[in-house]
Formats: C-alpha cells, structure tokens, sequence
C-alpha cells in the first residue's frame, strides 16, 4: 500500500518523542492536556517549548518544500470553527485526544485509554460516514 | 534543560505528524471513512501510524513503570489506567465527533499553524474556546451535583 512505510517510519517518530518525553521529561506527550495547560496563567516552559516545537515542525516543513498538501482548503470556515470548539470541549471532559490515550495511553495497556480510543475512533468514523453519503 | 529536551521531542512528534501523512485531513478523512471498504477505496494505511508509534513508546511506558524519577530529575507520573466513566466515554465521544468533522486533532492542528498558518491558527483558537466552554460546563455541573446532594 502507498504510504505504509511512511505511515510506520512516522509513527516511530511519534513513539520516540513520546518515548523521550517520558523518560527525559517525565511526562505523558498529551498534546490537548500540554496545550490547555501552556495557556493557562502558571504555565511551565517546558509546555511551551513542546508547542513551540510541534509549530517549528510544521515551518520546518513549509521551508523545506516537503510541505503538507494544502489542509484546510477544502473545509469550510464554520466547519473548522464548529470542529475546533466540539474538539476541544471533547479533549477536556475526556481528558486527552489522539496522543494522550491514543499513542501514550495504549502504549501504557491502559484500558482507560483503550476504550476511549474505541469510542473516538468509532464516532469519527461515523461521522465521516453521516457527512459523506447521508 | 527541561524546555530544550521538550522542544526537540515536541519537534521530533511534529516531524513524525507530517512524515506519516498525519498533518493532511483528506488523508485522515480517507483513513476514516471505514464504510468504502465495500468499494475498495478504504485508505487503511494510517493505521501503520499507531502500530509504529505504539511499538516504539511501549517499552519505554514499561520502563516508566518501574521507575519514579525521569532523567532531569522530575518525578515520572503515568495517569490513572482505570476509571472507565460517563465523562470519559462523552468527551471520546466528543472529541471523535470533531475529529470526523476537520479530519484534524491537536497535534496537527499545531503543526498545521507552521505550515498552512491561518485557518489552523483558527481552528486551534476553536480548540482553546472550547476548552474553556468544558471548563465552565464542568463547574457549573460540579455546583449543580452538590447542590442536588444538599438537598437531598
């Protein structure tokens, strides 16, 4: 299949920082759980440079040509406003997204995490399902 | 030390995002849309992003479980692995329902702000709004149950 190596080669260095984050750091790589906290009044550096480095990644890529393929172009304004806010009122009541529970809370076997994922994945899929052919 | 040792891992995440084909929506979307397996148009390479991810921090979560201070010297707290609650199974349900949505979660919406600027910068301002909206909610609630409590 075109990508799975990609996809795989990408998804180690995900592991990787995750991993690096957990044992250097001492914390869990939830991206949602890192950002709500780096805007709060007391935030740590440590939260902010994670941040900054995940933006840096995506510059980095811009400025080296191997770009993402234009994202949003095809999402209509009120869509990606809506989905932002349902995103974010969904990671905080369920407390992480698709790194929190998804990447570190499996990788931990825990089962927590293990469902949370069923559910997110299941109704995402569902959803892509409901806007494409209904 | 801290904040450089997280900055190259957050750096490394993102760089692993768009190497996986992660950062692009109609990807994820594709890899979403589970229903044209029947047509054989069913995109199921994303998943190999887990797998790898998985097989790679699996190991160190091992290790973290055995240990309580990481290498700078901060304690390694691993959350909670048990309560599986309503809160837990509606924000999932939640979070799922804007991901089918965007075809964008929050790591990519990050490193979406580097790379395609604007609308990514709005879609994550969305993200803080609602956090802030589930904050409120979440109080309003706690006020509410033991008010229910005092009552009763």
């Amino acid at each position: 299949m075109a990508g799975s190596i990609e996809a795989l080669a990408g998804g180690a260095l995900i592991g990787t920082a995750a991993a690096g984050l957990l044992l250097v750091n001492g914390r869990i790589a939830g991206i949602s759980g890192i950002l709500a906290r780096a805007v709060r009044p007391g935030a740590a550096p440590w939260q902010w440079a994670f941040v900054g480095g995940l933006i840096a990644a995506g510059l980095a890529g811009r400025l080296s040509g191997i770009a993402a393929p234009p994202a949003f172009a095809l999402t209509p304004m009120p869509t990606l406003i809506a989905a932002g806010l349902i995103v974010g009122i969904g990671t905080r009541i369920g407390s992480g997204c698709t790194s929190g529970h998804g990447v570190c809370g499996l990788a931990n076997l825990s089962p927590r995490s293990a469902v949370a994922t069923l559910v997110f994945m299941t109704v995402a899929a569902a959803a892509v399902f409901v806007t494409r052919h209904l | 030390m801290r904040s450089l040792a997280a900055g190259i891992f957050g750096f490394v995440f993102g760089l692993g995002l768009i190497v996986a084909g992660m950062t692009d929506p109609a990807r994820v979307l594709a890899f979403l849309a589970v229903a044209d397996i029947w047509t054989g148009a069913w995109d199921p390479t994303l998943a190999f992003v887990m797998i790898g991810a998985i097989t790679v921090a699996a190991p160190a979560f091992a290790i973290a479980r055995r240990k309580t201070v990481a290498v700078l010297g901060d304690p390694i707290a691993l959350p909670d692995r048990r309560p599986i609650d309503v809160r837990l199974l509606g924000g999932a349900a939640l979070f799922g329902l804007g991901w089918g949505l965007a075809g964008v979660c929050p790591g990519p919406a990050l490193v979406l702000v580097g790379n395609d600027g604007l609308s990514a910068l709005l879609f994550v301002a969305s993200l803080l709004a609602g956090g802030w909206i589930a904050d409120v909610l979440l109080a309003v609630l706690r006020r509410f149950r033991t008010g229910v409590h005092h009552a009763a």
